[in-house]
């Protein structure tokens, strides 16, 4: 192991990814990310395709997609509603503990 | 190496039917997901279920595995008898998990089944002038609530798999020291250029992105670059009001509590969350702890309170 420490880019709020970025991190091809795009899973900034931009948090949720259809069999429109249920739960999750917590 | 009873991982008898693991799989297999499983070792059990699932799903393999014999026990001694797996085929590859996300299979799967092949040799490759670049890697990594507020260097290990020259490919493990800048909230990720897997020909490396995930902590609760804490003081404290001590990621500080706090009281300290261009704000609550009537002098001052304090905690209930 070298002793370098290595200095990343934080994908902070103001972070945008382009579609080749966003593509290549998932290993799937463009056309993959605008079926997304489609559905409605993703929703990129900037007109048209070659102007489009992603945020970081939506890099997450092509991921969870791509391992939802890919480990479970779940198609497009499934994992839609999987990821709007999945945050759904999230937000009840936090509630749930902020209400415990004031109790 | 330890022995593993898939048919106890997958739940299932051992005579059940095809279509029986089939079922079994995608319940389970929904149960463990990572992205929508809870359970704490998701990851692990979802990792073992897979591993499980590519071996009964196929019957060839099935039966290879169940000739070794109906009396192992799940984490028993084990090594692979010789020529154990004569008169079947199964030579390597076809694995379902596939994906851009290596992970390993256990040492007892590959000494059974061999490891996860290649999709194609770097060498030949290379040969005819092909280039293409290395793919992308992810990875989790879990840090103390204090390195958000003060960064850190964190050591990462990966399991990296690599051709060997005999064209197979084996997982290595590479570790990385990455800085974890000061500011990053839970979820976010770091892009490490040039970390992930190496590229065929010309082609560059890919990158490596990290997720940062926060290690529960025992009192502090985190939503966004907000922190929240729950701070226990005593009913004088509230009552009369005055300065406590507050304990916060980036160290104590005082707090001024103003008379008549009641129970849940919320105070903001401004600016002393996770810090960044627009810091969050650290949220204190107070709860009210009683001294326990446990001693005759703790009894006494009690009584003293109830004969001389004119106070009805229920009046607002009406009785």
């Amino acid at each position: 192991m070298s002793d370098e420490i290595l200095n990343g880019v934080l994908l902070d709020d103001d972070c945008m990814l382009t579609l080749a970025e966003l593509s290549r991190a998932c290993a799937m091809h463009a056309e993959w990310v605008m079926e997304l795009v489609d559905e409605g899973i993703l929703e990129p900034r900037g007109t048209g395709i070659a102007r489009w931009q992603f945020s970081a948090p939506e890099l997450h949720r092509a991921r969870t997609v791509l391992h939802l259809q890919r480990d479970l069999g779940v198609n497009l429109s499934g994992a839609a509603l999987a990821l709007e249920l999945l945050d759904e739960i999230q937000d009840l999750r936090q509630q749930l503990h902020r209400f415990k917590s004031r109790c | 190496m330890e022995f593993e009873d898939y048919y106890e991982v997958m739940g299932v008898k051992r005579d059940a039917t095809q279509d029986e693991i089939k079922r079994a799989y995608r319940k389970l297999a929904r149960k463990y997901h990572p992205d929508v499983s809870k359970e704490a070792d998701a990851e692990e059990k979802f990792k073992r279920l897979g591993e499980a699932y590519e071996v009964l799903k196929d019957p060839e393999k099935r039966a290879a595995y169940d000739q070794l014999g109906k009396n192992w026990k799940a984490g028993q001694d084990f090594n692979p008898p010789p020529d154990w797996d004569a008169g079947f085929e199964f030579s390597g590859g076809g694995f379902t998990g596939g994906g851009g996300d290596s992970q390993a299979y256990s040492d007892f799967f590959e000494s059974l089944f061999g490891q996860r092949s290649g999709g194609f040799t770097g060498a030949g490759a290379s040969q005819r002038g092909f280039h293409m670049r290395g793919q992308d890697h992810h990875a989790k990594v879990l840090i103390d609530l204090e390195d958000a507020y003060q960064g850190a260097t964190r050591n990462i290990t990966l399991q990296v798999p690599e051709v060997d020259p005999s064209g197979h490919v084996i997982t290595k493990q590479r570790t990385l020291k990455v800085r974890i800048p000061k500011g990053v909230k839970q979820g976010q990720q770091i892009r490490l250029a040039g970390q992930g897997a190496p590229g065929m020909g010309q082609g560059g490396s890919g990158d490596l992105y990290l997720e940062i995930e926060f290690k529960p902590h025992p009192f502090y609760r985190v939503e966004g670059r907000d922190v929240y804490l729950e701070l226990p003081v005593a009913p004088w404290e509230a009552a009369l009001g005055g300065k406590v001590k507050v304990p916060t990621p980036a160290g104590v500080l005082d707090l001024r509590i103003p008379p008549d706090s009641g129970s849940g009281k919320k105070m903001r300290l401004k600016g002393k969350g996770i810090p960044g261009r627009q810091p969050g704000d650290f949220y204190v609550q107070l709860k009210i702890v009683l001294p326990p009537a446990a001693s005759d002098k703790a009894k006494v001052l009690y009584e003293k309170m109830k004969q001389e304090l004119p106070f009805n905690p229920r009046a607002a209930l009406g009785v």
